[in-house]
């Protein structure tokens, strides 16, 4: 890539709306479960506030956020946690996925199904968000744009 | 939806493609590709499927774009011959 003059234009446009994408996809993921949207979208938002960072400010900007390493053992945990409740709930004497047989006490049926709901929507958005940063950091890697 | 904005929106929506297959400058391209994507994003809104059009709006015009820039100044290299 031909260098080009560092822009402070560019990078402060991405700080000032960073933050703001960040906020909008964790919205999406906590309502998930009764308005449009869910982990796939919220953990995509979340992604493309980090992106939007790593594009503008270059990896020494990124590096403070997260590092390259982090990115696997993150979408590690995310599966980890949509199959644990799964199979937590299977293991409680329900069906894959049956939030109803949650074993979290003290929690009507309906409120342990939105509870169920959103501890998935968490781990598919983590997931989302690290593997599509991860995809980002291997395309550029050894190179540093920005 | 009105039925006037939907037409210009499919107007724009082909324009938009047209442009993107027939420009030289990669760069140009994936602009429109995303300006595609954004305006898919509203007729899939405008016709109700309010969830793939979000999916549409975050992922087509979000995350690929700044993938397909990436790709681009990765294989497109100035010669100095």
């Amino acid at each position: 890539m031909n260098r080009q003059i560092d822009s402070p234009i560019v990078l402060l446009g991405a700080r000032l709306l960073s933050p703001y994408i960040m906020l909008f996809g964790w919205y999406v993921i906590i309502h998930g479960h009764y308005s449009p949207g869910g982990g796939f979208q919220g953990g995509a938002l979340l992604a493309a506030s980090l992106l939007l960072i790593r594009v503008a400010g270059g990896s020494k900007l990124a590096e403070l956020q997260i590092r390259e390493f982090a990115t696997t053992p993150l979408a590690v945990i995310g599966v980890v946690i949509y199959f644990a409740t799964g199979l937590v709930a299977m293991m409680m004497g329900g069906h894959f996925l049956d939030y109803e047989a949650l074993p979290i006490p003290g929690m009507e049926p309906a409120w342990l199904r939105y509870t169920g709901i959103l501890i998935i929507e968490v781990g598919i958005g983590l997931a989302v968000m690290a593997i599509l940063i991860m995809i980002y950091d291997n395309m550029v890697r050894g190179e540093d744009y920005a | 939806m009105i039925w006037e904005v939907e037409l210009i929106i499919y107007l724009f929506l082909a324009l938009s493609a047209i442009v993107a297959l027939e420009v030289k400058d990669m760069l140009v391209a994936v602009v429109m590709m995303t300006i595609f994507s954004f305006l898919m994003a509203l007729l899939f809104v405008a016709m109700g499927a309010i969830d793939v059009g979000f999916t549409e709006a975050v992922i087509g015009a979000g995350v690929t774009g700044i993938l397909f820039v990436v790709v681009v100044f990765q294989t497109s290299r100035k010669s100095n011959d």
